[in-house]
């Protein structure tokens, strides 16, 4: 099959004052696409193309190519990982679409995930909010028996369907406000159901919602974009127990009076 | 080269808390004067990473991925084993060991086995503790199921993303120490060189990948977590960046490289579909469990599978192996769909595939309990293949997957470089000639929390603190030639992509050094493989600058140092007289089935490097077994 590209190239990385840079989108013809190649493939074969005429490859994370590291990620006309739900853009096959077919493709947009060249951007940002808190402050060393802690099934099976996010990064992408509240949901949501994770509970919540906010992450409203593009399918009900959870320490850190309590989001 | 394994003495079950005892201790107070540099973050370094800052050290950690969470062992599906005998059905250390020892056709070292075996226990409670979300019951314990290898069900897993699960754990741990100030991430920031220092690894240049900068790291010990090197096949089931160049240039340094041609071919891969293939796609051991392999008992049968009756079927692991059945250990089982693929029997178009059918235990258990086991996985099938795995059974083929092979290391995981430590698949330690499934898992994390920070410790006590800064002129030496390699990398100019000279490897590899080998094939492998390496160095092109962002720079790096690996496993593969797991020499078997030859080659074979396009000498570590003897291996 034949395709169209309309791809974004830029050469210098996004700043807060220019977030474009020399970026633009160039248009490539590819005609020798097999309908069993991956997305990924496919830009591997334009990218085999472009170094035989001496232009520069296309730049783009990808790592395992089987859905689960979470490195890769672009905007395919319009909808972070494309046209199919619940699916990585390395695990998006060119038969999703037609021969003919023109086709878009854009980083991550977010001005908290600066375009690094092309279709490359840094999501450092989710880690600096992981090393905030989502975790459980527990050293290597002699725990107790795993199975001295009994955890019901529904729980450790709800504590397992947030803790599946890869990080890739699309719930922001898809988000008119560039939210992160899916991702960081999901790390809330995870603990949240475990016991190993009520200890600490309050101080993870605060910690995780302030990180999220100082790297520049927009706030909900509910429009559900992200749940619709989550290759791993996480559900929004991680943001409303991100926001209990929220709340909940906001009330056990000022018991009576003091100030405003408010929610997030 | 001097190879002292440091076995501890004693009998087996005590040869760890001896060692243990033996080692000297860092005082707490100066742990913070040693800096350490773990290389790598997947489940081994970064466990490592979190467990060594946690204990006082400085620590910096480096991956070439954009964040640590994304290594490899991201992809690990299955399952970790541990001899937790939760099951109550005879599991204990010892069968661990033993089943251990015997997947490995009696290539590994015991002692190290038999620690593997026993820390399995305390990995569990660890990633418990740390909210790993394992798949539980309905009475809130643990599930377990069954592996390859082995009549007990060890294997804890969480649904099919065990590995990611628990390299989340380890991730948690790890950032947890960035965000205290006790661990410095490097992330986008690839190892290039080991540099040594009175012939201690006191440092390592690194390119970040970012800016291009090339930029020194003085440590007090070096620790090596870089995985294995199945992408010298270009087609194999490891993530498109795995590559051999941190072990191989700590090779050229001085470290030994033990039994290179063990490679493990995975037998449940979804088979190639065409030539612009980039990869191959695991589908985990585990689905064997529930699902039947077999391929029609008559030739070239191509009827859709729904229409063959079980009368005309050929479920040959259940016939050649019936003990074990669809569990067979990993090697086995692939060379026996190879055997079958050779009658004329494969199925699909190309002939190179056998069915993996669930209808059985569809119709057993019902398709909702199928769902709940392997979900992801169907899912995963489905959109590779555009086939419904819950209507008609899966076309699996093997592919490469694993190597077992690996920088050598004595019992403190410390290689022929001291102050070098190897961890994880970069070792050659614990698997022997074939690693049975569940048991990566189980390695990675056993040498990162439990072993190097105990280790690392009896080293560096015999060491000055800081001793070495990134000023001593051998930094500066070793920085100008990883900067004159990548220079050189761009200057060739020529026609010929990087992809393309990797394709070409993987083709000579996959043919020549891939399921079976044989003398005549290895001979030609070690005349093809010069030449693509010197066509490469004067026909690769290579576009851009090395001051930025360069994906093909950086490939063009690792496909290098790939095109003089390949040669050192042929050159292993064809010293190795035998056939023992997963190598496979048709000169040696016993109607299709591994024969070994002990009196010959019970040993792990070290190379040591001896300069460029010199010959590599062959040094060799006897194995002793004391405890599990040497047998031949039978899943009858």
């Amino acid at each position: 099959m034949k395709v169209v590209l309309h791809i974004w190239r830029q050469t210098k990385r996004s700043t807060e004052q220019d977030h474009k840079q020399d970026g633009r989108m160039v248009r490539y013809e590819l005609a020798d696409v097999s309908p069993d190649m991956s997305f990924l493939e496919m830009l591997d074969v334009l990218n085999e193309h472009l170094i035989g005429r001496g232009e520069e490859p296309v730049a783009f994370d990808h790592d395992c190519r089987e859905g689960i590291c979470g490195s890769c990620g672009v905007v395919i006309d319009g909808v972070p990982h494309g046209p199919e739900r619940g699916t990585t853009t390395c695990q998006l096959h060119m038969r999703s679409f037609q021969d003919g077919a023109e086709i878009w493709i854009e980083p991550w947009r977010a001005a908290a995930f600066p375009v690094v060249r092309d279709l490359v951007v840094d999501r450092s940002a989710f880690d600096r909010i992981v090393q905030a808190g989502a975790y459980i402050s527990v050293n290597t060393g002699a725990p107790q028996d795993a199975n001295a802690i009994p955890v019901p099934k529904a729980d450790a099976d709800r504590a397992f369907d947030a803790a599946t996010c890869i990080g890739c990064g699309a719930c922001v992408a898809a988000c008119k406000n560039a939210s992160a509240m899916l991702f960081v949901g999901a790390k809330v949501s995870h603990f949240a159901h475990l016991p190993q994770g009520r200890v600490e509970r309050e101080r993870r919540a605060r910690n995780l919602v302030a990180a999220m906010d100082a790297e520049g992450f927009g706030n909900c409203t509910n429009q559900y974009e992200c749940e619709a593009v989550c290759p791993k399918e996480i559900p929004v009900r991680v943001i409303a127990e991100m926001n209990r959870e929220y709340l909940r320490a906001k009330v056990i850190e000022q018991p009576a009076g003091g100030k405003q309590i408010g929610g997030h989001g | 080269m001097k190879l002292d394994a440091k076995i501890p003495g004693g009998p087996v079950q005590q040869k760890w808390d001896t060692r243990k005892f033996e080692l000297k201790l860092v005082n707490p107070a100066n742990k913070r004067k040693y800096k350490v540099l773990v290389v790598g973050s997947g489940l081994a370094g970064a466990s490592a990473a979190a467990s060594l800052a946690e204990l006082g050290y400085q620590v910096e950690c480096f991956c070439f991925q954009d964040s640590p969470r994304r290594a490899h062992s991201i992809a690990a599906q299955g399952g970790i084993n541990a001899a937790k005998n939760y099951r109550n059905d005879g599991d204990s250390v010892w069968r661990l060991f033993y089943d251990t020892v015997k997947g490995g056709d009696f290539r590994a070292r015991e002692a190290n086995v038999y620690r593997l075996a026993q820390l399995s226990v305390n990995i569990i409670d660890q990633a418990v503790a740390q909210g790993v979300p394992f798949a539980r019951e309905y009475g809130g314990l643990l599930d377990n199921r069954s592996f390859g290898g082995a009549q007990v069900s060890r294997t804890f897993y969480a649904r099919g993303q065990t590995g990611q699960q628990l390299l989340l754990g380890a991730y948690a741990a790890l950032s947890r120490q960035i965000g205290l100030g006790t661990v410095k991430m490097f992330p986008r920031t690839e190892m290039l060189d080991v540099v040594l220092v009175d012939g201690h690894a006191k440092g390592i240049v690194v390119r970040d990948l970012v800016t291009g900068e090339i930029r020194s790291h003085a440590a007090d010990a070096v620790v090596l977590a870089t995985g294995g090197y199945g992408n010298v096949f270009y087609l194999s089931t490891n993530a498109k960046g795995c590559n051999v160049t941190a072990t191989w240039r700590a090779y050229k340094r001085g470290a030994g490289f033990a039994n290179p041609c063990y490679t493990q071919i995975h037998p449940t891969c979804i088979p190639v579909s065409g030539e612009h293939q980039s990869k191959l796609t695991l589908m985990s051991e585990s689905l064997r469990n529930d699902g039947r392999v077999w391929v029609p008992k008559a030739k070239g049968d191509k009827r859709a599978p729904g229409e063959i009756p079980d009368a005309e079927r050929d479920y040959y692991l259940e016939r050649k192996y019936p003990s074990f059945g669809n569990l067979a250990p990993r090697d086995i089982a692939s060379r026996a769909a190879m055997q079958v693929c050779d009658e004329g029997r494969g199925i699909g178009d190309t002939g190179l595939g056998v069915y993996l059918d669930f209808r059985d235990s569809i119709a057993r258990l019902g398709r909702d309990a199928i769902a709940a086991r392997y979900g992801n996985l169907f899912h995963m099938y489905a959109k590779i293949t555009a086939e419904d795995p819950y209507s008609r059974p899966m076309r699996i083929f093997p592919a490469v997957h694993y190597t077992m092979g690996g920088l050598w290391v004595d019992y403190d995981l410390q290689s022929t470089i001291p102050g070098l430590f190897v961890l994880g698949e970069a070792n050659f330690s614990d698997h022997g000639a074939n690693r049975l499934g569940a048991s990566a898992l189980m390695q990675g994390l056993a040498d990162g929390y439990f072993v190097i920070p105990y280790t690392i410790g009896g080293y560096l006590a015999g060491q000055k603190a800081g001793a070495v800064k990134v000023d001593h002129p051998q930094f500066q030496v070793v920085a100008g030639e990883v900067a004159a390699m990548t220079k050189r990398l761009l200057q060739v100019q020529g026609k010929r992509t990087v992809d393309d000279f990797h394709k070409a490897l993987g083709k000579i590899m996959w043919s020549k050094c891939g399921m079976a080998r044989n003398e005549r094939g290895l001979q030609q492998a070690l005349r093809e493989i010069p030449a693509l390496r010197e066509e490469f160095w004067r026909d690769v092109r290579v576009l851009g600058s090395e001051r930025n962002l360069n994906q093909s720079l950086e490939k063009a790096g690792r496909v290098a140092d790939f095109l003089e690996f390949g040669e050192l496993m042929c050159r292993d593969a064809l010293e190795r007289r035998e056939s023992c797991g997963g190598h496979f020499r048709e000169e040696w078997q016993d109607d299709g089935e591994a024969k070994r030859d002990d009196e010959n080659f019970c040993h792990a074979a070290v190379w040591e490097y001896t300069g460029p396009d010199q010959k590599p000498v062959r040094n060799a570590e006897s194995l002793e077994f004391d405890n599990v003897h040497l047998a031949v291996r039978s899943y009858k």
